[in-house]
């Protein structure tokens, strides 16, 4: 059972208290009517996969009940950041290099 | 003779403590502190079962958890525990032990045919087998295959056990009391650091428990683990755990242990459960796990008296049982020339040591010499003989180059091998870790860490007492430091004797027999030989991972630890590829086989799952209701009354309300109190109807999308004030709209001045439905207005009821006039005792849900997750009208407007009559426009709801259908298993299409 960090609560707590709601910073446009058909379903279902560091929404909902935002690395489990929701999305791949230093 | 293979002194079984015990119905004794495995050979029993597949006699293999061969069903409070390892059951009076796989008995076995037909079954004949023809395989070839499968048979009861769970955290967890294992716990305790200690053994000590030839700081093995344990149970700061195993290596060092608490005792305290599941999480872990010994891989190497050299100088020394009064003992490496001397210094013969090794080491040769016993090098057993026990081993002499003379036979009631040693790496890779091949221990090894935790002493390939006793002391000032931070001045205890030893031999040996004819076991529990491995690399498996597939090597419950190794050097040698090359497969959890019970641990029966409550339930318990479940909550499906079943039930529930009045419970409806400046704004973006015009007072019914513009969620939202919305949702979907509101306020919209509070458990919410409702509640309501023109269709108001605070709305799910009247929940039940009396005295009665379902579908309102299934938008469920029209946006506008929502031939919900009357379709058939569509023709739809409607006096159906608001009027047919039916396509609205009824 992984912990995790809440950055609400400022605590660690167990993976059970939480909720993940999949990918991160997918925002939805403010005027969706002037969206075409293919950005639509991108915005609706094209979702990346990515072997290595992933940005989540995450909710800890049996707690504080806030959303907030976590960088996973999807092979080992890890948790590398968790940041609150409207913080801007860490640069990746700087992360990346930083952790294989 | 009961008992003649004890020793007359020694071992850690209490002689004064004798216990009978039973094995296939023959009364035995053995001693406390004995092992079902022990006490039998204790008695001179070996063979204990039969093998899986060639239902070959098979005896006692080892003295542990890794035992593949001793797997008995244990007897108790009149049911079995099957397939539990002889080796780690403990004796107690009274045990009552069966022998497995085999009929009609151990001695006599009709299976063992097969052993003769071995030749039909070699490895991959399942998939080669019964391939064809396709028919047979239902009917014939997995019947056969299921009544042979399996090794135990499943207990037939309920396990009446209990099982408890534990949460715990720690700074230092050690698994394994061996040497390794003490002396990481003395040397972390002593910092302070919270520590545990746990072992699958009943007994803490591990292996110096058989260790006889050494002593730790001039004491006695046994006496200074003694010691160890009393230093370590003095201290505040430790948790000792004997019959625990840590079964599980989790992420962030969250380790899964299994205590077992009463399955060694004769008479267990009530009290106590079975076993108890301990979920810890511990700053840091020292896995000292130890290593098994590795069989030989020669012809015939699995008949009963042929053994494991060290579990042999366990019993022993142990235990205080000789495995036989006359012993072989084969081997490639130095250990198992301790357990010749051990057992020829107890009066047991050795009839040879035959070591592989041209040269085994001088000192030891000596030793053997000074004993009288013969010694033969470069020397292999190369099969034995002996019915249900082996009487004798045939030796072979292996030349430089490779190729085996025979060396003569020996006479022997025993042979003890030793092919070796295996560091016990399972924890470690279940931590994730990747083991490393080390070509001097001639081992896979703990590689680099990935959580925090580190191995020690052999479970790390690293032997000889002192050095082992050294690297636990390390590991566990280690560990403590690590967790905690502190450190302390640790003495380490100096052990001499019990040197490492040297050599060690992986995969088959060779030989000078017929191959064709013979067996040699590598997998001893699931019968694979060293053939059936060279089989599947001919075959074209060259991963290890595709050979443990179609040979199951490795699959058994030790998950290989025993066999692995000599497997994987088959493979490599048949490959022509470097070992490391064929790989190695993942250990995983558990460790060993875990109950079910230790898995489920209280979360059984009523503790499987919450029950939610209606605040009628006590009365419609009282009152004889039938209940069904709705998710966690408990609801009254119908209130039959004497003689009544459920289709007279419902039809004359239905027929009241309609004619005069009922009262129903809807307090799970969810409920979700929306409050602020922005909250009709909020609501506006969250459902597809317009909120900012509905007036104080007023209520509308909502419809809630998802992006894509599939329906998700309906419900009536009354406003209850300007800034103050009362929102309810359906029963099941109460969380999930929650969560969306919340998600939506959170993460896209925080500007919005909105709080969203569940009030689900808040209110107790009854419905008057039928023509007399107005008449059934006035006489207790304060405040509010009833009157048509005052409180019409679509009301909400608050006032009191019965004197309480209530909110009353309104709104029919009936299609009668009706009211909900919302109380708070600890009022519920005064207020529907109250309206049950008084609804009783002007003729109505009391509904439950299938009547609520009969009653909607009359008048074709829909239910989410029913007619709706995720892929159903507003205009396929004839809903436009709920879409506000002036609305530029909201969620699911956009995804409405999506090609494939708005292309022809969409599925769309309408109603369906048959052309019978009396017939009621099942709810999910398919439906097609032929009465005998061709196989593979696609549904154009399927029946959604359908009941017998009193209200019609016919049956009705919900559907959704292709196009099907343009098929009003046309015939349609239900193909089913004994015919075709005929349907009309209608409105989805049956009965009171206008709607009069509603506004009475």
């Amino acid at each position: 059972m992984l912990l995790i960090h809440c950055p609400y609560c400022g605590v660690e707590r167990p993976e059970t208290e939480f909720a993940c709601r999949g990918e991160a910073h997918i925002i939805r446009p403010a005027d969706p009517s002037t969206q075409t058909d293919e950005q639509w379903a991108e915005f609706l279902y094209l979702r990346e996969n990515p072997k290595g560091l992933y940005a989540e929404r995450w909710r800890h909902i049996h707690g504080c009940g806030r959303f907030f935002n976590a960088v996973r690395e999807t092979v080992s489990d890890k948790f590398v950041k968790v940041y609150k929701a409207g913080e801007p999305k860490p640069d990746l791949e700087a992360l990346a290099k930083e952790m294989s230093a | 003779m009961s008992q003649s293979f004890r020793t007359e002194a020694g071992g850690r079984i209490d002689r004064d403590r004798k216990v009978t015990f039973s094995f296939d119905g023959d009364q035995l004794e053995g001693y406390e502190g004995d092992t079902l495995a022990s006490a039998l050979l204790a008695n001179g029993i070996h063979m204990v079962g039969r093998s899986f597949k060639y239902h070959r006699p098979r005896g006692i293999l080892t003295s542990g958890s890794e035992e593949p061969n001793a797997l008995v069903g244990v007897y108790r409070q009149g049911d079995q525990t099957p397939n539990l390892r002889a080796t780690q059951v403990e004796l107690y009076e009274g045990l009552k032990a069966i022998s497995q796989n085999r009929f009609p008995s151990l001695g006599f076995d009709v299976g063992a045919v097969n052993d003769f037909l071995s030749p039909l079954f070699p490895a991959g004949f399942y998939y080669k087998t019964f391939m064809w023809p396709r028919s047979f395989w239902d009917r014939v070839y997995e019947p056969i295959i299921r009544a042979a499968a399996g090794l135990g048979k499943p207990p037939k009861n309920a396990d009446h056990d209990r099982y408890a769970n534990l949460y715990a955290h720690c700074d230092v967890l050690v698994v394994g009391s061996g040497p390794a294992g003490l002396a990481a716990a003395l040397a972390a305790a002593e910092t302070g650091a919270r520590v545990i200690l746990c072992d699958e053994q009943a007994e803490l000590g591990g292996s110096l428990l058989s260790e006889t030839a050494a002593t730790i700081d001039g004491k006695t093995p046994v006496d200074w683990v003694e010691d160890a344990i009393r230093t370590l149970q003095a201290m505040d700061n430790v948790t000792l755990l004997p019959r625990t195993t840590a079964f599980g290596y989790f992420a962030q060092n969250f380790v899964a242990l299994a205590e077992r608490i009463t399955d060694h005792v004769s008479e267990p305290d009530p009290n106590l459960p079975r076993e108890r599941l301990w979920q810890l999480r511990a700053k840091e872990v020292v896995i000292a796990a130890g290593s098994i010994e590795r069989p030989m891989v020669f012809p015939e190497n699995d008949r009963p008296g042929i053994m494991n050299a060290e579990a042999g100088r366990t019993y022993l020394n142990r235990y205080g049982v000789k495995v036989g009064h006359k012993a072989l003992v084969a081997t490639a490496c130095d250990t198992a020339w301790q357990a010749a001397f051990d057992l020829a210094d107890a009066g047991v013969e050795i009839a040879a040591i035959a070591d592989l090794r041209e040269n085994p080491p001088e000192a030891l040769q000596s030793i053997a010499q000074a004993r009288g016993i013969r010694v033969e090098t470069a020397c292999v057993v190369t099969g034995t003989t002996g019915r249900k026990r082996i009487d004798k081993a045939l030796l072979g002499r292996v030349s430089a180059s490779g190729s085996v003379a025979s060396a003569g036979d020996l006479a022997c009631d025993s042979l003890l091998m030793s092919g070796g040693w295996t560091p016990t790496v399972s924890l470690y890779s279940q931590s994730r870790g990747k083991v490393m091949w080390d070509e001097a221990a001639g081992a896979f090894l703990p590689g680099q860490h990935v959580q925090n935790e580190r191995s020690a002493g052999s479970s790390r390939g690293l032997y000889g007492l002192n050095d082992v006793l050294a690297d636990g002391y390390a590991a566990g000032e280690e560990a403590a430091k690590a967790a905690t931070g502190k450190s302390a001045k640790v003495t380490y205890a100096v052990a001499s004797g019990a040197e490492a030893g040297s050599g060690g031999t992986l995969g088959a040996l060779p030989d000078d027999r017929d191959a064709s004819r013979v067996k040699a076991f590598v997998d001893y529990q699931n019968d694979v030989t060293a053939k059936d491995v060279k089989l599947a690399v001919r075959e074209g498996m060259h991963s290890i991972e595709h050979i443990k597939r179609y040979t199951t090597t490795g699959m058994a419950t030790d998950q290989g630890r025993l066999s692995n190794m000599n497997a994987l050097a088959i493979a490599s040698k048949a490959l022509d590829k470097p070992l490391t090359d064929v790989g190695l497969t993942t250990f995983r959890q558990p460790f060993t086989p875990t109950t079910f019970g230790t898995f489920a641990t209280s979360s059984r029966g009523d503790f499987f799952d919450p029950v939610r409550k209606t605040p009628s339930h006590q009365w419609a318990t009282d009152s004889d209701a039938a209940f069904e479940d709705v998710g966690q909550w408990k609801r009254a499906w119908y209130f039959p009354k004497a003689g009544e079943d459920i289709h007279a039930a419902v039809a004359r529930e239905c027929e009241v309300v309609r004619n005069k009045l009922g009262l129903f419970d809807a307090s799970t409806l969810g409920k979700i109190e929306v409050v602020g400046p922005d909250a009709a704004e909020f609501l506006e973006r969250m459902y597809t109807n317009p909120w900012k015009k509905l007036g104080v007072g007023r209520c509308r019914y909502g419809l809630m999308l998802n992006e894509a513009g599939f329906i998700i969620d309906d419900g009536v939202v009354g406003r209850i004030a300007e800034d103050r919305f009362h929102v309810t949702t359906t029963t099941g979907g109460a969380p999930s709209v929650f969560a969306t509101m919340e998600d939506y306020l959170q993460t896209e919209w925080p500007d919005l001045d909105v709080w969203i509070t569940s009030t689900t458990e808040q209110y107790a919410v009854a419905a008057v439905q039928g023509p007399l409702a107005r008449e059934a509640i006035a006489p207790f309501v304060q405040g509010i207005d009833l009157s048509p023109d005052a409180f019409p269709h679509m009301s909400v108001a608050t006032g009191t009821f019965c004197g309480v605070p209530c909110r009353l709305f309104r709104i029919s799910f009936t299609g009668e006039v009706g009211f909900e009247i919302n109380v708070p929940r600890r009022h519920g039940e005064m207020v529907w005792k109250t309206l049950e009396h008084e609804v009783a005295k002007l003729g109505g009665c009391t509904y439950g849900t299938e009547t609520m379902h009969v009653l909607r579908a009359e008048k074709g309102y829909i239910i989410v997750g029913q007619e709706t299934d995720g892929t159903v938008t507003p205009d396929d469920a004839g809903m436009t009208w709920a879409i506000g029209k002036k609305k530029h946006d909201f969620v699911g506008k956009r995804g409405l407007q999506r090609p494939d929502l708005v292309a022809d031939n969409r599925k769309q919900l309408v109603g369906l009559l048959t052309t019978d009357p009396k017939v009621v379709l099942e709810e999910g058939a398919q439906i097609t426009e032929s009465a005998n569509p061709a196989v593979g023709t696609p549904a154009d739809g399927h029946v959604t709801s359908s009941y017998h409607s009193p209200a019609m006096g016919r049956s009705i159906a919900l559907a959704l259908v292709k196009n099907g608001r343009a098929l009003e009027g046309k015939t349609l047919h239900v193909p089913m298993p004994d015919g075709s039916i005929p349907v009309t396509v209608t409105g989805p609205v049956f009965f009171d299409p206008k709607g009069d009824r509603l506004n009475g």
